[in-house]
């Protein structure tokens, strides 16, 4: 559609504008002013330089929160992205079968977060949980409270749980989308299932996948509520991702300096992240 | 599976016209056909199948819960069962009978009821103004926009709990919901520009030639147009404010205090109350089903974030 130049048209923007900029501008000013001084109490500060970030980019903890981060967040991807195309392949698309299924694959969306780390707190738990209770029955000795790894699954299987509707239903409004004569076409050729999902299917998803992508890791890259409620971060620090070191420097030991450089780096983490993805699948597309 | 589901009355004579042009005898045809057939079936009962597994796994969690939240903290502790033993629904009744408690609901529907409000009253201007007009830094704002969905909320926390002290803000529904627009608005204007864009411009054009002034047309005309992306863009406010607690938490104390943060307080010093939370968390999960039957119809439209 072609765009009709007029400057006018910021004053319909200007709300959104004043609105986001009170909850993001101020606040993103006060954490980089907090990253450059050394704060003892509200009238006693000095200015410190870089000298929050040297220490953040040096600490090892932090290191080993932004290592088991960047697991998390390719190991959910690894999983989440695949199965959700697969439900959305399987989901039916008339009917009362239809909408049945839209509104129960949401549920777990619509789930307070700290609700959704209780589910799995219960449902994980060998005495009371039917997870739990079967892993048990296995004969598995599993306990997320003190194996290291069985708290790691526990939080993928979670986040899975959580999230997969969401790519799910990113593909299924992606495959309504394509035109009934696609798949005419493809039957007269009689190309295989497979063809149909690999040349018809899949170039249609790109879209809602590069979408389904970028939402899936920035908010893996920021979950916090979830693990703190089933873990809280433990055993030791096996499950502490980078939110939960912030909000612990942040809160817990009130380091604010340190605390708003890691903050900073961390925002640039992910818009770099998300950035390098977007353009690198752009061209891929260019080339095309 | 659309491909075989709805090819099973068509497949036929596609088949049939494509075999008259091979030089294969004629004998195997019906096999062939017949054959493509079942696999088609046996496809449709595939993606039945699974379905019904990945549901039963999706739901199981949530049954657990639901079964749990009607039971007493002894028959819970005492062992495993699909069904309440002795079904009770004093859970709930604690939950209804306590205002320190329910008023946990009320809050939060306070401060995502107006995080919604606001959050489209800001939205729907600028959303049509990014649809239809080019101005100067309209994609680097549309890009910074989008920017602060990628900040996490855990970044924010200090900040925004010293700037609503100072405005004297701390504790109000209000607070909560100026803070959920940080990431409301931008989503609320990413998917409203893309259902504004599928209505053509001629619409506009015909209205101000008609003699409409920009407001009345607006009102009256596009946003009727528009209005199953209104919905979608709600429900999509509403998930993200519903679901959202540490910002919640963190800029109240006690008038204003949501659910998910009242929830805690089924720990105490005699162990967990395990029935009590359990009912507190169904509870949290109704509102969500509710809004979702809403907009069933027009979720999958709102996934694609209006732009298929």
């Amino acid at each position: 559609m072609t765009k009709v130049e007029n400057n006018k048209a910021w004053w319909l923007v200007l709300p959104v504008f004043l609105i986001v900029a009170f909850s993001a501008i101020i606040p993103l000013m006060t954490v980089v002013n907090y990253s450059v001084q050394d704060i003892f109490d509200p009238y006693t500060r000095y200015f410190v330089g870089t000298e929050w970030f040297k220490q953040v980019m040096t600490d090892s903890r932090l290191h080993d929160a932004l290592l088991r981060q960047f697991l998390f967040s390719f190991t959910i991807l690894l999983i989440e992205i695949p199965l959700g195309i697969a439900v959305a392949l399987m989901m039916p698309t008339k009917g009362r079968g239809a909408s049945l299924s839209l509104i129960l694959v949401a549920i777990p969306l619509l789930i307070p977060w700290n609700v959704v780390g209780t589910i799995w707190q219960i449902f994980g738990r060998a005495d009371i949980g039917l997870f739990g209770a079967m892993m048990a029955k296995l004969g598995i000795n599993y306990n997320y409270a003190s194996e290291p790894l069985h708290a790691w699954l526990t939080v993928v299987l979670m986040d899975v749980w959580h999230w997969t509707p969401l790519v799910a239903l990113l593909c299924y409004s992606g495959l309504r989308a394509i035109p009934e004569v696609y798949y005419q076409a493809a039957r007269i050729d009689k190309a295989s299932r497979w063809a149909v999902f690999r040349y018809i299917q899949l170039p249609k998803l790109t879209n809602v996948l590069i979408i389904g992508v970028l939402l899936r890791f920035m908010d893996s890259f920021m979950i916090y509520t979830e693990p703190f409620v089933l873990t809280g971060g433990g055993p030791g620090t096996s499950t502490t991702f980078l939110s939960q070191s912030l909000v612990q420097q942040a809160i817990g030991q009130f380091d604010l300096g340190p605390a708003a450089a890691f903050s900073l780096v961390y925002f640039l983490i992910i818009l770099l992240v998300c950035w390098v993805f977007y353009t690198t699948i752009m061209h891929m597309q260019k080339d095309k | 599976m659309t491909v075989q589901m709805t090819s099973a009355s068509t497949a036929r004579p596609v088949v049939e016209k494509s075999d008259q042009h091979s030089s294969q005898p004629l004998a195997p045809q019906a096999p062939v056909v017949s054959h493509a057939e079942i696999k088609a079936k046996r496809a449709i009962w595939r993606g039945r199948i699974g379905m019904t597994i990945y549901l039963i796994l999706l739901l199981m969690p949530i049954y657990w819960l639901l079964n749990m939240s009607f039971k007493t903290n002894t028959e819970i502790l005492s062992g495993l069962s699909f069904f309440p033993q002795n079904f009770t629904l004093e859970n709930y009744a604690k939950i209804f009978g306590d205002p320190t408690w329910y008023m946990g609901y009320v809050n939060s529907i306070i401060y995502v009821s107006m995080n919604m409000v606001i959050s489209l009253l800001v939205a729907l201007p600028a959303a049509y103004a990014f649809s239809r007009y080019k101005f100067v830094g309209d994609k680097h704002m549309f890009f910074w926009l989008l920017s602060n969905r990628m900040a996490p909320p855990a970044v924010f926390l200090l900040p925004f709990f010293q700037l609503y002290s100072s405005v004297g803000l701390f504790d109000t529904h209000i607070a909560v919901a100026l803070a959920h627009c940080l990431f409301n608005v931008p989503l609320a204007v990413w998917i409203l520009e893309g259902f504004m864009s599928g209505v053509p411009r001629e619409i506009d054009e015909t209205a101000y030639i008609d003699g409409y002034s920009f407001p009345k047309f607006f009102v009256r005309i596009f946003i009727p147009l528009i209005r199953s992306g209104i919905g979608v863009t709600a429900f999509f406010c509403f998930m993200f404010s519903w679901v959202e607690l540490l910002l919640a938490r963190t800029l109240t104390s006690v008038d204003a205090k949501p659910i998910g943060a009242i929830m805690t307080r089924t720990v105490s010093a005699s162990g967990m109350d395990w029935g009590l939370l359990a009912a507190a968390g169904i509870l949290t999960i109704i509102p969500g089903i509710l809004v979702v039957y809403f907009v069933r119809n027009h979720v999958a439209k709102g996934f694609a974030l209006g732009r298929v």
